[in-house]
């Protein structure tokens, strides 16, 4: 080794090679089309074979789509329209079917005249559900989500605005009980005496006194049945209503599930088994046929109201699994932590379990309301005009027999874009909720 | 001994029942037991007395009366004259029939979907995200009705394929699809050992699963002969021999021969025929659960982490290998319990079939039955302990599976 020295180095580099480029092989869209479309001869045939769906696809659906005629009374005429503009048997849609049956497709029956009322009651309902969903929004909108349930309710059924003031009066009175004398008569005996007064209100007091009010001084609104509600309106408000009450409900069965007490448990396991293993549709049947003979005779409650009772019920079962498994995945440190804290059970259900186990399960909830969204379809079954109804409805008249795909294909766009949405308000809420360092 | 340090007990006061904490969770389930009781003694007297007030009586009896009503599709015999009981029977049949072929082609839909979408090919990944979301958002009902409408509106009539130059031909001369259902060829039995066909095909499946268990065996003797000596001694002809000689012999001793359909008046003879309702169902049901079935193994595959794949590429396992060996098994743990929920809502989403005639349990039992004999309380109670028990079943057998595949901790 001796020999080798440092001189005999043959080449030493003295100036710098200029950067270049990366070769057109390792950057840009060559590369990202090379590694993502082209890297083997699978992929090649994969992105042949999509490209030839996509084309087919789209070729038969944008020209159909895009040069389909808006106005036309009937099928038929849709037809001559389209013979005339692209010659006989071009296949192009015939949208005219919703130009001409919008209003129906969204309200049902409503009375055409009153259609101010459900498109004022949508607006009070973004208005109320904005600050329910975004944080950012001043912190005092929330009263008005508090009172825009009596109000929505007002402004769809119509009738005397006493009805719904009466109602609202019970929960303020529950709230001043609990309250005011929950203190002198200890924590307890305040929750029992808070959910009693008010039952007691509605069933005896709340009737005669929305009476004397609205006789005293009639202010009120054209009132409209449940009958005439249908269309996304119904969907809208079976959907909604479903959602608002079945996630309390579904986190108590949760807790229920979870709880020590054997016969609490017990009955929760027994509902929540019961009602997820028959068929939602089954359920709708009971209640439109069965639900009277559970029910003092004489007994008659609208078919609507019945259907929120059911879909309730249904989706609380199903969001009360959710939440338990939200629930399973917490450490056990964090419940051992709130009893060294000395918090009771509702203490540190509310301040310290149930925050944490709903973050977690805000993926799953989410998806229950997107199925309860979808499943409000099935009151086509019971009778209440829903879209899909609506839709049958259409096809079977005179004019318009015999159209489908456009039909389908809007109510279909409606349903995605309601649903889609939930879905990505589920993941920006999971983004917002992320605590952990990643 | 130890010695009594406790102050004397003051004795039992009422308002421990309340304060108490070793009390009060008793206090809380009688109340709630007594609350609960009351309700149900209530429910259950106001039926009595309704159904007195309707002059009706709670009696199944009805089930054993002659139903007066005929089903379009049926796998085993029933006509008109049969009870509501049999009726009800060819219903569950239906059912089950097309949640079993429903769950079958959703989780194979699913499985190339979810793999399909974690694939390199941006094009095909966002194929099958345009696929999942579409099918996630969109009621099933409105899938359903669409696919009936399809089938009933767009293809041809019988009348069609008439003529020596017809509008229409059939799929590869044995497939007819016409506005009336699908026409496939069937297998009948020239010399049929019984006399009602499904004990022969009984007899066939119990040959067949007696070859595959025989197989099972083969393989394992392969295996063991592999760990002595080194060599694994050749089997594959041995194995398609006794997969098919065996049924074959069969098949060939009863006479069977292919019936294809064909046109026969104003309409197709012969055949199987796949109603349009059920071929609607079908497909929407398995394209649907799909979807979710899709995401559900996405997420099994994303959950195994990347370590595993590099782990055993450093082995020198090849990519199948390793996905056989090493990533299924443990993305199955993760995918297995929600696949579990899938087919039940499959199974229970069945019961949309009302949307398009279909005669499942729902229709025959939940709906012409109730509608003839007026027993809207006993069929309905029989309808929903049906399905209870079916999904119970589903997820008893599901769970039994899972358990023998879940991570062993010891």
């Amino acid at each position: 080794m001796s020999e080798v020295h440092a001189q005999t180095v043959a080449y030493v580099r003295d100036s710098m090679v200029e950067q270049r480029e990366p070769p057109l092989s390792q950057s840009g869209a060559y590369k990202w089309i090379h590694e993502n479309l082209l890297s083997s001869w699978v992929n090649v045939l994969l992105t042949i074979v999509s490209l030839w769906v996509i084309w087919v696809a789209l070729s038969h659906v944008i020209p159909w789509a895009a040069l389909g005629i808006w106005s036309a009374d009937s099928l038929a005429q849709c037809r001559e329209i389209r013979d005339e503009i692209y010659g006989a048997g071009a296949s192009v849609a015939c949208w005219a079917v919703i130009s001409e049956r919008w209003n129906q497709l969204l309200f049902g029956f409503y009375p055409p005249e009153l259609y101010w009322r459900p498109v004022l009651a949508f607006v009070v309902f973004l208005a109320a559900i904005a600050p329910v969903l975004f944080a950012s929004l001043p912190r005092k909108m929330l009263w008005g989500s508090v009172v825009a349930p009596f109000a929505l309710f007002w402004l769809i059924w119509g009738g005397s605005i006493w009805m719904p003031v009466a109602v609202a009066l019970g929960f303020v009175l529950g709230w001043a009980v609990l309250r005011f004398a929950g203190p002198a008569i200890g924590a307890l005996g305040g929750v029992v005496l808070a959910i009693v007064v008010p039952v007691l209100y509605w069933l005896f007091l709340a009737g005669p006194l929305a009476g004397g009010l609205a006789a005293a001084l009639p202010i009120g609104l054209e009132p409209v049945g449940s009958n005439d509600i249908g269309g996304f309106m119904l969907a809208t408000i079976i959907g909604v209503s479903g959602i608002i009450l079945s996630l309390p409900l579904g986190i108590v069965l949760a807790l229920g599930r979870q709880s020590d007490l054997f016969i609490i448990n017990k009955c929760s396991v027994i509902f929540i088994e019961v009602i997820r293993g028959v068929p939602l549709i089954v359920w709708l049947f009971t209640a439109s046929l069965l639900l009277n003979y559970f029910l003092p005779p004489g007994t008659n409650f609208d078919l609507m109201l019945r259907v929120i009772i059911m879909v309730t019920l249904f989706s609380s079962a199903y969001i009360a699994e959710v939440v338990r498994g939200g629930l399973a995945a917490l450490p056990k440190g964090q419940y051992e932590a709130a009893d060294a804290l000395g918090l009771d059970y509702w203490k540190s259900m509310r301040l310290i379990i149930l925050p944490q186990a709903l973050k977690i399960s805000i993926p799953g909830i989410v998806n229950t309301f997107i199925g309860l969204f979808k499943d409000t379809t099935l009151v086509v079954f019971i009778g209440l005009l829903d879209p899909i109804g609506l839709s049958n409805a259409i096809r079977a008249s005179t004019e318009w027999n015999g159209i489908y795909w456009e039909l389908f294909v809007f109510i279909g766009l409606c349903f995605f874009v309601f649903c889609f949405s939930m879905g990505r308000y589920s993941l920006f809420l999971e983004k917002k909720l992320r605590r952990e360092h990643r | 001994m130890t010695t009594m340090t406790d102050p004397p007990g003051r004795g039992f006061r009422l308002s421990q029942l309340i304060y108490d904490t070793r009390y009060r969770s008793m206090t809380i389930q009688v109340v709630a037991m007594i609350l609960l009781m009351l309700l149900f003694s209530w429910l259950v007297s106001n039926t009595i007395h309704n159904l007195q007030n309707l002059g009706k009586d709670f009696d199944f009896g009805f089930l054993s009366q002659p139903s007066g009503y005929d089903i379009n599709q049926r796998l085993i015999d029933y006509n008109s004259q049969s009870t509501h009981g049999r009726a009800a029977l060819v219903g569950i049949i239906n059912t089950v029939l097309v949640a079993f072929l429903g769950c079958a082609l959703a989780t194979i839909l699913g499985v190339i979907a979810g793999v399909l979408r974690l694939s390199n090919n941006w094009l095909v990944s966002r194929l099958m995200a345009v696929y999942v979301e579409g099918f996630r958002n969109v009621p099933l009902l409105l899938w359903i009705v669409l696919i009936f409408a399809l089938m009933t509106e767009s293809t041809p009539a019988p009348s069609a394929f008439r003529g020596e130059n017809p509008d229409s031909t059939m799929l590869f001369d044995v497939f007819a699809i016409t506005n009336r259902g699908v026409y496939i060829p069937a297998i009948h039995f020239g010399t049929p050992f019984f006399d009602n066909g499904f004990f022969n095909w009984l007899l066939v499946l119990i040959v067949l699963g007696a070859s595959i268990f025989g197989i099972q065996r083969l393989r394992h003797w392969a295996t063991e002969k592999q760990e002595a000596t080194g060599a694994r001694p050749t089997t594959w002809y041995f194995i398609l021999g006794l997969l098919v000689i065996p049924t074959a012999i069969l098949m060939v001793l009863m006479g069977a021969f292919w019936d294809i359909p064909s046109l026969q008046g104003f309409n197709f003879g012969g055949g199987i025929h796949l109603r349009n309702s059920l071929i609607a169902l079908w497909l929407a049901l398995s394209l649907y659960t799909g979807a979710f079935i899709a995401e559900i193994v996405r997420g099994g595959i994303l959950a195994v982490s990347k370590g595993q794949t590099e782990a055993a590429y450093a082995l020198g396992l090849r990519p199948g290998t390793t996905m056989n060996l090493v990533i299924l098994p443990q993305a199955m743990r993760v995918i297995i319990p929600p696949l579990i929920s899938q087919f039940l809502n499959l199974t229970k989403n069945s019961s949309l079939a009302i949307a398009v005639g279909y005669m499942d349990v729902r229709s025959t039992l939940g709906g012409i039955t109730i509608n003839q004999t007026g027993r809207e309380l006993e069929g309905m109670l029989l309808l929903g302990l049906f399905y209870l028990v079916l999904s119970l079943l589903i997820s008893g057998a599901m769970n039994i599976y899972n358990a023998s595949v879940k991570l062993k901790e010891r």
